[in-house]
């Protein structure tokens, strides 16, 4: 019994000691709070919480020590009384198999409420390929998750020692090795089959006539969006010929380069096969459109690409997902600097009309201040169509 | 050959003694000592030192991703420049994620990995006075704390430390001026790895030497435990992987500082054309991810065969599926040097070759499940005994499972479209390398902690330490995967800026606090490890009454090991509740001889004579019986 005076004794010194101390700090606060200029006051109360989180885990960690103590002295006494003490080894068994119960209903929780919250609909055509095999490979790896977690968590409760028992001696398994290393084989064939064929099929993105080629420029920290006038074509680039007018470094030696338009926003048309010809200025970037399922990064001296069609217009997904704001979004998604969490562009699907009334109204990169400076102005009506054709019969 | 030579030096020392040594100091025995067990523990403060640092710096940038807009004065208080009106500046956020990502990767999880217990493991349980080379051993340490101390100082370089990210992709890292991290805090960063990569390489080429050489007497390939089949593969994959980073490196150091144009091409910084011409940014990747896909695996391999041991150890079974566990292991470190464009699917490679990445990655998960199935088996009617070290050795179980299963997402180039350069991979890769490897790290550091230090750590402190570790690490990583399906981007400062990505915050600060109170376990765990090595229980020889060699060893350490001759094996190291025998574990140093009752036809497979022997005995004793 002296053990549990001994106890009860340390138990109240802590916790005088930790009064006193909370009572001293307090104390300073309030005399530091009122002693000083108001310049001051921001840094003490600063300093005031600083010492109020610290104190708050010294208590913690005095609460815990003085757990430790009683269950040590318990655990003493037990012994000294012919008992046996606490059983650590059954103890943590029982927690396993609690954590195990616990843990299941956390993972199910969170997979129900926030897995809701996440992976928009699909709002491009491969993007629902990539969604069904994104569903497939989310089963087989959740039932195998649920498996293993459990066995791990079962085994360690039910087979917790004793001193009783011997483990069963069981060095190895031929016939049950074969079998769990076949199984995974084949699902994971599955798996890569069916995802290289998606993939193969998503990456095609060889132009064909008929598909909206659209620039995207990537710099430190916007993008540039280059659409092609009425030729349907867009004029080649030279980086080396980069100013202040010319922000993409626009050849105009092309002619086919005369009628690209510039635009804020990324308009496309809905059903449409659209080819980005993705770009980077300065340093990588990466063009990432998640509700297209569309990412690729920007290179610089490395031209990428990525055709996709879009499949439900801005208004459709404002309806759907009832939020009268909603807008796609083109983001950033390869650090490319200080401001790389706000480089966004906004992206609209809109009906094929929709579309010929806003292109309509784009201006051109050529603008009348680049004309006089390359001096285009005055054969512009006359030689360019002339050039054009020229270079055409060339080709041909 | 070279075993005799060990054992003759062993009998030498034996009668000579210690007279014959040179006289101990202070210097030669703690700071420039060449004795393995010695480096192996300048390693382990260090790397738990550089943890310690990493740690705080994940918590600066979780406290900014939970309260964007909230100042706290304490950050300007201690950081200065970094956080004007206590907020953390876009820079230095990227410094942090940067800084945070290359201590954890390199200095904790492979140098404190690695070379804590390649150098106190591999002499012991093979059998070994020492490693082949003590005085390159040294080295490879001291070029490893410089290379750690260069690494913090980039905090006082005027425009702060590298901030590309931990793969410092040029152009940004190549470009001074594309971010002021750029600048010498890259420089320092480069010359840091350098140094860390020289260091690594001593090391590795040691452990391999060790192992092939300087193994006892009896203890062939296919008789180590393992935890050294793991490091010794890891060594293997350092020696090959670590060198394509020098290149790497190298070319991004000509440059930076000489003009030349490996990875630069077609570049306009800020409206001002440059003049590189004709290199390519992927090149670097390339090199990169050669080198950074085996890194994953020179981390989790270490963690792996420590948890294996301790598995086995604590469940008083051997562990199952011996010969599968090595060949797995032997296939993950193949395959490891085939997976690396699974990192560039959306770099801009080619969507032919993307195609290929991903079938040999997804085929690295075969030998990865076999491993997880073999570590159930072995719990499997076990008799499990709790200490710290078995609970990390499950939760690190339990972290690859959960880590592991995201890897067949982020494997399928087609799933990895959506899912590159997200919060999902975060979560992937800190649970899978990160968890798992950190929880192999600390099931090591209880277990082998009597053989370090000669005392025993508290286990009830590190129960508290394990549950809340663990359970915290769940907290953290488990609600990212989510985010980053809704396609919310990793690496950035700050997610107010788009509408879409608010809803996450109140998820970021459950994070937040989730992280704190992980990270304010740690206090346990050094409150423990500081306590225990002074003041801790006294250890006995075998405490976990454990079959490998390390074991057979004096708790006294003394400079060679053992004295007197080094024990001879018989068996392999996972004899444990072997029918028939009293006890529940049989050391490798027991003959087969002293174990007759316990004894199979299995264990003679390559030994006719002594089957010869068993089944004599066998006969013999059917006779006896019968008379009975």
């Amino acid at each position: 019994m002296g053990f549990k005076k001994l106890i009860n004794s340390k138990k109240i010194v802590m916790l005088l000691s930790m009064f006193l101390l909370l009572g001293t700090n307090m104390l300073m606060a309030q005399d530091t709070a009122t002693g000083t200029a108001a310049t001051d006051s921001d840094k003490s109360a600063m300093w005031t919480s600083v010492g109020y989180y610290l104190l708050l885990f010294l208590v913690g960690c005095f609460c815990i020590a003085i757990l430790g103590k009683i269950l040590r002295v318990y655990d003493l006494t037990q012994k000294m009384q012919g008992k046996k003490g606490i059983n650590w080894n059954s103890f943590m068994g029982f927690i396993c198999i609690v954590f195990l119960i616990a843990g299941l209903y956390g993972a199910t929780w969170s997979l129900t409420e926030q897995g809701s919250m996440s992976l928009p609909e699909a709002a491009s055509a491969h993007g629902v390929d990539i969604d069904n095999m994104f569903t497939v490979t989310a089963i087989l790896t959740l039932i195998v998750f649920f498996i293993t977690q459990s066995l791990l968590f079962g085994f360690a409760f039910f087979y917790r020692g004793s001193d009783k028992r011997k483990a069963h001696y069981l060095p190895h398994n031929n016939t049950i090795e074969k079998i769990w290393t076949i199984i995974p084989a084949a699902v994971l064939t599955v798996l890569v089959v069916f995802g290289f064929f998606t993939w193969q099929k998503i990456e095609n993105s060889t132009e064909v006539k008929g598909d909206i080629n659209i620039d995207v420029t990537g710099h430190q920290f916007a993008w540039e969006l280059r659409y092609p006038g009425k030729d349907g074509k867009l004029g080649a680039l030279d980086y080396k010929l980069t100013t202040g007018d010319n922000k993409l470094g626009i050849d105009f030696k092309d002619p086919k380069s005369w009628d690209d338009l510039q635009a804020d926003t990324l308009v496309i048309p809905v059903n449409k096969s659209i080819r980005l010809n993705i770009h980077a200025q300065d340093v990588i970037h990466s063009v990432y459109m998640p509700h297209f399922r569309l990412q690729q990064n920007a290179v610089p001296g490395l031209p990428t690409f990525f055709k996709f069609i879009p499949t439900i217009t801005t208004a459709e997904m404002r309806v759907r997902t009832d939020n009268p704001k909603f807008e796609y979004l083109l983001y950033c998604n390869k650090i490319c600097g200080g401001s790389h969490y706000n480089m966004q562009k906004v992206v609209r699907v809109v009906t094929a009309e929709e579309y010929q009334d806003w292109i309509a109204k784009q201006k051109p990169y050529l603008t009348d201040k680049l004309r006089t400076e390359l001096k285009l102005t005055a054969d512009k009506s006359t030689s360019a169509p002339q050039a054009a054709t020229n270079r055409l019969a060339l080709n041909n | 050959m070279s075993t005799l030579a060990v054992h003759d030096h062993g009998i030498v020392h034996h009668e000579e003694g210690h007279e014959h040594h040179h006289k101990q100091t202070f210097l030669n025995t703690y700071v420039f000592s060449q004795d393995h067990k010695m480096i192996a523990k300048q390693f382990l403060i260090t790397g738990i030192t550089m943890a310690f640092i990493g740690m705080t710096l994940s918590l600066l940038f979780r406290i900014q991703l939970a309260y964007p807009d909230k100042s706290f004065p304490l950050l300007e208080t201690l950081l200065g420049r970094f956080a004007p009106g206590g907020r953390l500046s876009p820079d230095f956020y990227m410094s942090l994620v940067t800084i945070h990502g290359t201590i954890m990767v390199f200095f904790v999880l492979t140098a404190g990995l690695s070379g804590t217990f390649a150098n106190l493991l591999i002499p012991l349980q093979i059998g070994a006075r020492d490693m082949a080379s003590p005085f390159v051993n040294m080295l490879s340490y001291w070029f490893f704390l410089m290379a750690s101390l260069v690494m913090v100082s980039s905090f006082l370089v005027q425009k702060g430390p590298a901030s590309g990210g931990w793969t410092i992709y040029p152009p940004l890292s190549a470009l001074p001026k594309a971010m002021p991290g750029s600048g010498e805090g890259m420089t320092l960063w480069l010359i840091s790895m350098v140094m860390f990569i020289a260091s690594s390489l001593m090391g590795g080429i040691n452990y391999i030497t060790t192992v092939l050489n300087m193994r006892t007497k009896g203890m062939d390939l296919w008789k180590m435990p393992l935890t050294i089949w793991a490091l010794f593969l890891t060594a293997v994959l350092g020696v090959l992987a670590f060198p394509v980073l020098v290149a790497g490196v190298v070319l991004l150091i000509f440059d930076r500082s000489f003009g030349t144009s490996f990875y630069l091409s077609d570049i306009v910084l800020n409206g001002q054309v440059q003049p590189f011409e004709g290199g390519s940014p992927i090149l670097f990747q390339h090199l990169f991810w050669f080198l950074g896909h085996p890194e994953v695996y020179i981390i989790i391999m270490p963690a792996m065969g420590l948890s294996s041991e301790i598995l086995a150890v604590n469940s008083r079974k051997p562990i199952f599926g011996y010969h599968a566990m090595v060949y797995s292991l032997i296939g993950i470190s193949v395959l490891s040097f085939i997976v690396w464009g699974h990192h560039m699917f959306v770099t801009g490679m080619n969507p032919f070759l993307g195609g290929v990445f991903m079938i040999t990655t997804l085929i690295i998960a075969v030998p990865s499940a076999v491993k997880t199935f073999n570590w159930l088996a072995t719990l499997w009617r076990g008799n499990i005994r709790f200490t710290p070290a078995m609970l990390f050795a499950i939760g690190m179980v339990s972290f690859f499972i959960s880590g592991g299963l995201t890897g067949i997402f982020l494997g399928n180039a087609a799933l990895d479209i959506n899912l590159h350069d997200t919060y999902f991979v975060v979560a992937h890769f800190h649970l899978v390398m990160g968890s798992a490897a950190i929880f192999g790290m600390l099931a090591g550091v209880y277990h082998w902690f009597p053989k370090m230090f000669r005392r025993m750590m508290d286990e009830r402190l590190g129960y508290l330490h394990f549950w809340i570790t663990f359970i915290g690490a769940y907290l953290v990583f488990f609600p990212m995967h989510f985010m980053g399906l809704d396609g919310v981007p990793r690496r950035y400062y700050a997610f107010t800026e788009f509408e879409s990505m608010k809803r996450w915050l109140t998820v970021n600060v459950f994070i937040t606090w989730a992280a704190i109170m992980s990270g304010a376990a740690q206090v346990a765990f050094i409150v423990n490890f500081i306590y225990s090595i002074f003041f801790g229980k006294k250890a006995t020889q075998n405490p976990w009454d454990a079959n490998t060699l390390e074991w057979t060893t004096p708790v006294e350490h003394i400079h060679g090991n053992w004295p007197g001759e080094i024990p001879t094996v018989y068996r392999w190291p996972y004899d444990y509740s072997k029918p028939g025998h009293e006890g529940d574990f049989i050391p490798q140093t027991v003959p087969y001889s002293q174990t007759m009752s316990s004894n199979s036809p299995h264990d003679f497979e390559d030994n006719p004579a002594g089957l010869e022997e068993y089944n004599k005995w066998a006969s013999i004793n059917k006779i006896n019986e019968q008379v009975k």
